[in-house]
């Protein structure tokens, strides 16, 4: 019995000290976020500040860059781009788990490959045609390219499998159109799935450097990530109070999300799994 | 086709996906189809024409220095980055599925990173890292290490960027070796015990391993598509140097596609990042055929 009891203190001390090298990282960042620029000089290495002057960091680095801005940005965009693509999704996958129509196989196999291949291999071609058409640097540009969701198609699909054909076969006796069958039976029961979904785009997009540096050039369309970018490259990169306030800003949101619902992220998260 | 749920309804499907498969044609296939097409010609943006060379950028590419550099990096960042967060991850999901108390705060605690802005975090350990100031080095300082600027020499740039690769990426592996365990039935171990397996380890070789390996394919190979990605903390802290030491593929593509408008040699490169895609996912989808057979 003592033997299971020493097992299980070391399990816990061999945790809490993988825990603690994960968060300390974290750990610094708020630490340095709240100490004075001479205490940070000084290089000490204590987690509190000897005097505490409040969240002056924060305020200075909202004044150095118009970080509500880009967090405003980053909420436009992801929900801009996660309302298009179950919107676009969502239909499509009741039709191919549900209809029988002629070319059902060849869009498929079009969602199988598009599935495979990231904004990175598309990159190019899009831009060049964004930049001939004059909409580089646009919400526009920065949502259009997500709005058809492989992965959308292909988790609703999945799910829509699951629904008994029955049901929608009563339905159609009772004399309930396409569209109401849809709209009454398929879209609550999409709703599981779609918010696993939601918060696998949200985090994709939100944290999504290479598309926005690349069509972005405007400092008030800046996402959160092209935010940290300016505010490093700019004056502010080596007043680092300032810096980790600014990061502390950009990753809070999400973070605090994660923190109220850690078990739909790590179902969400974990779903993207299959995309790679 | 007719007497099916849904026949002889063909022009409601198509209206129904009509939406998403413009946007597939337009948004993927479309331009996948350019990029390959591109990367036949000598096109330069700006320049007054282009023609069509053949696999001549193709035929470039093992002469070009940059793209073995790139190559190169990329491949011992996955080579370091996949084995290790990968095995983490399981010992970390063991750890956590044991636990006597805290699994919650544990699972947490190590899936933190993986939710955290990688570029803002990217920016923090640039600083922790700080050759005189960061906090990193005054603790290397306190054991008596000289300190190091380890994103500033081309020696350590490229492991320091696999470690803070390590730690974003083993709490997503433990994520789903943790789905793994649960899917392991308890009678199992029961078994185990009965037939004299009952020390953490046998149980591990006799139970855990074997029927966690077609979990273990999956994960490396997901590990290995994520790691060929690395981008965001290249492009945030050290853009490729010192000295190139740092450069991966997908700066390279960035930097000659957006940087210097070669847009034949960059698609010559993208198209070469889209066949390793393509090889890691005929992989997965083998394994996951294979899974699918054991049931």
């Amino acid at each position: 019995m003592s033997r299971g009891w020493a097992a299980a203190a070391l399990r816990l001390a061999v945790l809490g000290l993988a825990a603690a090298i994960f968060l300390l990282p974290f750990v610094w960042m708020v630490s340095f976020s709240i100490k004075p620029a001479d205490e940070i000089f000084t290089g000490r290495l204590d987690l509190l500040p000897s005097s505490f002057e409040g969240f002056l960091n924060y305020a200075r680095a909202l004044e150095l860059r118009p970080l509500h801005r880009y967090l405003l940005n980053g909420v436009v965009v992801c929900a801009a781009i996660l309302f298009f693509q179950i919107l676009f999704a969502a239909p499509c996958a009741y039709a191919l788990a549900k209809l029988r129509f002629r070319g059902r196989e060849l869009v498929f196999g079009l969602v199988l490959f598009a599935l495979l291949v990231p904004i990175q291999v598309t990159a190019i071609p899009i831009f060049l045609v964004f930049s001939t058409a004059g909409l580089l640097d646009s919400y526009f540009a920065l949502v259009a390219p997500f709005t058809a969701s492989a992965f959308a198609i292909f988790l609703f699909r999945q799910f829509y499998r699951t629904i008994p054909d029955d049901l929608i076969h009563a339905a159609r006796i009772d004399g309930c159109s396409e569209l109401s069958i849809v709209w009454r039976i398929i879209v609550p029961l999409t709703l599981p799935a779609a918010t696993a979904f939601a918060i696998f785009s949200v985090v994709a997009h939100w944290n999504d450097l290479f598309w926005p540096l690349i069509v972005i050039r405007s400092p008030e369309l800046n996402t959160p990530p092209l935010g940290v970018m300016a505010f490093r490259s700019g004056e502010a990169g080596d007043r680092y109070g300032e810096l980790m306030a600014g990061a502390v800003i950009i990753t809070a949101p999400l973070v605090a999300a994660f923190l109220l619902a850690q078990r739909k992220f790590i179902e969400g998260i974990s779903l993207g799994a299959v995309k790679g | 086709m007719t007497g099916k749920p849904g026949g002889g309804r063909g022009w409601l499907a198509w209206l129904l996906i009509a939406p998403a498969v413009l946007g597939l044609v337009l948004f993927v296939l479309g331009p996948t189809i350019a990029v390959a097409v591109m990367s036949l010609t000598d096109w330069q943006l700006g320049a007054a024409e282009a023609a069509f060379v053949g696999l001549d950028n193709y035929a470039a590419l093992p002469g070009d220095r940059v793209f073995r550099i790139a190559l190169a990096n990329t491949l011992v960042y996955g080579a370091i980055v996949t084995p290790v967060s990968v095995l983490l991850g399981l010992g970390l999901a063991l750890l956590v599925e044991g636990a006597p108390a805290g699994r919650t705060f544990f699972r947490s605690a190590f899936f933190l990173p993986v939710v955290s802005t990688t570029v803002a975090m990217a920016v923090v350990w640039e600083f922790l890292l700080h050759p005189s100031m960061g906090p990193a080095n005054l603790l290397l300082g306190t054991l008596g290490i000289a300190p190091q600027n380890f994103l500033g020499h081309a020696g350590t740039v490229l492991p320091t960027l696999a470690a803070i690769g390590i730690w974003e990426n083993a709490g997503f592996n433990m994520v789903l070796f943790l789905a793994g365990l649960k899917s392991i039935p308890r009678e199992l171990y029961q078994a185990a015990a009965v037939d004299g397996a009952d020390r953490p380890w046998e149980r591990f070789w006799t139970v855990t391993f074997p029927l966690l390996g077609p979990t273990l394919l999956f994960v490396v190979v997901i590990a290995l598509l994520r790691s060929f990605k690395v981008f965001e903390t290249v492009a945030a802290i050290t853009q490729g140097g010192p000295r190139r030491a740092s450069e991966v593929l997908l700066y390279t593509i960035y930097q000659e596609g957006f940087g210097f408008f070669r847009i034949g040699h960059a698609s010559a490169l993208t198209m070469v990042f889209l066949a390793g895609l393509l090889v890691l996912a005929l992989v997965q989808i083998r394994l996951l055929d294979r899974r699918v057979h054991y049931r």
